[in-house]
């Protein structure tokens, strides 16, 4: 007994078996939906969607932090359960019934146009604030073409007696971030005015994204030979030149070590799944765009299974790497805080050089306690210990922008690995950004936003402006505040209600069974009984679970976030901040306008019907889509008079 | 007999004197600290009293170079305190009077003015030779004219808006091609309806499979 809600009208609005071999065979209809070359790009183009930057400084914070190897098992079982099904569902209804998002779930249920509109939404506040960190990446990468790096050394002050006070109460690499490309205001409250050679870097950053998206997946699908292939290239090039650097080993040991006591925190398998779910870009609309593209009996289940693969892969692999530079810096760091001590011993004491050692310096240490106590104290020694700075685990901005480069700058030849490290950040951003506007692109199309006449460069080029535009809220002084907000809040809580219901429309309104043959249609055999469970049952639970324990921790956390300010009395540490009141409307406006979309379009639809009491409500003529363009176009063929008529009346 | 002994009262005294005047936290006096390993690793030479010597000489450099006219000698520059660290006390007496020392402002304008030949003349740099209270001028930083990511902008945004402009003159170009195209296909394709063929497929009789494409999957 399947549960199958009832959904009248669903005959009409997606083309039929026999419909779809058709379009395969006619050349003629292909015309007007744009196709993949050949798979290599489609395949590149998904697993650079999927593979972004949450794989390179997201993943790996959560490895260590919670339980460093022992978290592959809760990652691994989430990835299985949770990311494979819903990546093969995302392809498979794409693939059938060969639309965008919106085109798709209104296809399934006129009342489910919303779950298109809210993917559309959070494609769009995502695509604002990620270019933004492009923007950043750009404006680093600008930077590293000079001998000396400039986040290396702190800059003279003004009358070049000494260093700028606040680079050298912190250090030169936080100067470099928060002042010179921030700029930071105290506040969220203070904007602090446009920096312009931010403005610069996001123009440039949107116009790249624009030249590559600019035919839609006729140039993304070259861009992406560059965009997704090149960070593999990096990685392995930084994970030799990690491995031959003192210490790395230290770090991918310290990564991997098994706690297997954290397996039993519900935090960490809420973690494993958030990641997990975030990581496959799932609910976005990108995916189900690009799958339409393809032939009709591509075999979305091998692509879904092998796209998981690589991304799960690829977050291990650059986990790796990032901790052997991690380790490299830890060591570095710890070097010389040892260091420093023995040389305040060897100089309070006038002892030989060379005469305390890292490895006698706490056996010295004591025996010097023991005849001069009072000394000993007054010379302030820091206490070093490795395992602390190893687990200065920083994550995000901090991980790419802070260690990192402060890493970059203890290597030798440091400009060429500072290059080669923003520019993998960068293809591994621009790949996710493919996705992203292409997710905001087919909807706008769908939804006729555009006038049909109007060309491809045109549309796309009017969108890159605007957000463009909008996007300069972000470049402002306190643009990385208001980033971290749309971080939080504008990407997290709506993509689960959407994939939640993403799972529910197509399992029981679109149904199961359907849906089931159209695959056994596509691919040549049924899902087997894996897909049926955790279709059916599995991961819409799994998303149940994450999305209620997320919805409660967001609403009932206290608000803070951290600043920078340099009069604070414990700076250098960012001091925390409760966010002011009118904030509480803009994340309303992130979070609930996308969520509550999808009730309230089934609402308006719904009120709309029963108004007009149109009898044809659930027609084709609904949406104008290119697939119903080709349908009627061979309506049109039919009816012309000179075409002879054929035996059995084609 | 009297003169004979002060002449060796004065032999011992003179030295004596001197290390009077030559004392740890001397009021015109500078500690001196030497990090040989740390400097030179492996390469490093012996700190004995030949380099103490050394020393000795190129105060005496540093003293006279700064003062032009004063002629000041090995023996005006007295040294004291030496430890294993290699650290010692030094202070510098005038060469016309020997009990008179000259005071600290003089001696650190001095070593500022030559602090980078005595820094050579051991193989040391600022932070292995350093002269406790005389702190090392920074460097002026090097600031080039148009900042440097400002060239590299200008070459990025540059090939993107070529790019942008080809790609849009390109698919103009296209467009104007195909309606040309277009007004001439016309003809054609009346030709192609004659014979019973319609967008390439034979409606003649039934649908020829030999002819489909027989690869159901997209194509690597």
């Amino acid at each position: 007994m399947r549960l199958q809600l009832p959904n009248p009208g669903l005959e009409d609005r997606i083309l039929s078996h026999e419909e779809l071999d058709k379009l395969e065979t006619e050349e003629a209809g292909s015309g007007d939906r744009p196709k993949w070359d050949n798979k290599t790009q489609y395949m590149l183009t998904c697993v650079g969607f999927c593979v972004g930057l949450g794989n390179v400084w997201r993943f790996p914070y959560l490895c260590q932090s919670h339980g460093g190897g022992a978290f592959m098992i809760p990652f691994l079982i989430l990835l299985v359960l949770e990311g494979v099904p819903l990546l093969h569902l995302e392809f498979a209804i794409g693939q059938r019934l060969r639309k965008g998002s919106l085109g798709v779930w209104s296809t399934i249920h006129p009342y489910l146009a919303g779950v298109g509109i809210a993917s559309m939404f959070v494609s769009l506040m995502i695509s604002l604030y990620y270019n933004t960190i492009m923007a950043w990446v750009m404006w680093y990468l600008f930077n590293s073409f000079q001998e000396t790096l400039p986040w290396s050394q702190c800059p003279l002050n003004y009358n070049l007696t000494g260093l700028v006070s606040e680079c050298e109460q912190s250090s030169p690499v936080d100067y470099f971030w928060y002042r010179e490309t921030l700029n930071s205001t105290p506040d969220i409250g203070e904007n602090g005015g446009l920096q312009w050679w931010m403005v610069l870097c996001l123009v440039s950053a949107w116009a790249v994204l624009y030249i590559c998206i600019i035919r839609g997946i006729e140039t993304t699908g070259k861009a992406v030979y560059v965009t997704s292939t090149l960070p593999y290239v990096v990685l392995s090039i930084f994970l030799i030149r990690g491995l031959t650097l003192k210490g790395s080993l230290s770090g991918v040991v310290f990564l991997f070590t098994p706690n297997l006591t954290e397996l039993t925190n519900p935090t960490t398998w809420l973690d494993a799944g958030a990641q997990v779910f975030y990581s496959f870009s799932i609910a976005f609309g990108g995916l189900i765009s690009f799958s339409s593209y393809n032939s009709v009996h591509n075999n979305c289940e091998q692509d879904a299974v092998i796209i998981s693969a690589v991304n799960g892969f690829t977050s291990v692999y650059a986990a790796t790497v990032i901790y052997t530079i991690i380790g490299f810096r830890a060591t570095e760091r710890f070097d010389n805080c040892l260091g420093g001590n023995i040389l305040v011993l060897l100089n309070t004491f006038d002892l030989p050089e060379g005469n305390v050692t890292e490895s006698n310096y706490d056996q010295v240490l004591q025996s010097l306690n023991g005849t001069h106590p009072e000394v000993i104290q007054g010379l302030n020694l820091k206490t070093c210990d490795l395992n602390t700075f190893l687990s200065e685990g920083v994550e995000g901005t901090g991980l790419a922008f802070i260690v990192f480069t402060e890493a970059i700058t203890k290597m030798p030849a440091s400009p060429v690995w500072s290059v080669l490290f923003f520019i993998m950040l960068f293809c591994l951003g621009l790949s996710s950004m493919f996705g992203n506007i292409e997710g905001v692109l087919v909807p706008l199309q769908d939804l006729g936003v555009f006038p049909k006449s109007w060309p491809k460069e045109s549309t796309t080029g009017i969108t890159c402006v605007l957000c463009c535009i909008v996007g300069l809220i972000f470049v402002q002084g306190s643009g990385n505040y208001w980033l971290s907000l749309f971080d939080s809040y504008g990407g997290s809580i709506p993509l689960l209600i959407i994939a939640f219901c993403e799972m529910v429309g197509v399992v029981y309104l679109y149904g199961i069974d359907r849906f089931n043959d159209d695959i056994e249609f596509m691919i040549g055999h049924k899902p087997n009984l894996f897909w049926q469970i955790t279709w059916r049952f599995v991961s819409p639970a799994i998303m149940l679970v994450i999305f209620v324990f997320y919805f409660i921790t967001k609403v009932t956390e206290t608000l803070l976030y951290k600043t920078w300010n340099p009069e604070s009395e414990n700076f250098p540490t960012l001091e925390e901040k409760e966010y002011p009141t009118w904030i509480f409307v803009i994340i309303f406006i992130l979070a609930g306008i996308p969520g509550l979309s999808v009730p309230l379009t089934a609402i308006y639809k719904c009120l709309r019907n029963r108004c007009c009491k149109k009898d044809n409500e659930f027609k084709q003529d609904d949406l104008n889509t290119i697939a119903k363009q080709v349908h009627l176009t061979d309506e049109a063929t039919k009816n012309k008079p000179d075409i002879p008529e054929t035996a059995d009346g084609r | 007999m009297l003169v004979w002994i002060l002449f060796l009262l004065c032999q011992v005294g003179a030295p004596a004197l001197a290390q009077d005047l030559c004392q740890r936290d001397a009021p015109n006096g500078y500690k001196v600290r030497i990090s040989l390993k740390t400097a030179l690793g492996e390469d490093a030479y012996e700190w004995n009293q030949s380099e103490m010597f050394f020393f000795q000489a190129t105060m005496a450099f540093a003293m006279r170079r700064h003062f032009q006219m004063e002629t000041y000698n090995v023996d005006n520059i007295i040294l004291c305190v030496q430890t294993s660290r290699v650290s010692f006390w030094f202070v510098v007496t005038s060469p016309d009077n020997t009990t008179m020392l000259i005071p600290k402002a003089d001696v650190e304008k001095a070593v500022r003015m030559s602090r980078h030949r005595i820094n050579n003349a051991f193989l040391l740099s600022d932070r292995t030779l350093e002269f406790l209270g005389i702190y090392p001028t920074l460097a002026a930083p090097v600031n080039p004219d148009t900042p440097p990511w400002l060239i590299v902008f200008g070459v990025v945004i540059g090939a993107v808006c070529a790019g942008i402009i080809a790609l849009l003159v390109s698919s103009l170009l296209q467009k104007r091609r195909k309606e040309k195209g277009m007004t001439e296909d016309g003809q054609d394709e009346e030709d192609m309806q004659v014979k019973g063929v319609e967008n390439g497929i034979n409606l003649d009789g039934t649908y020829n499979r030999g002819f489909t494409d027989d690869d159901r999957f997209t194509k690597l």
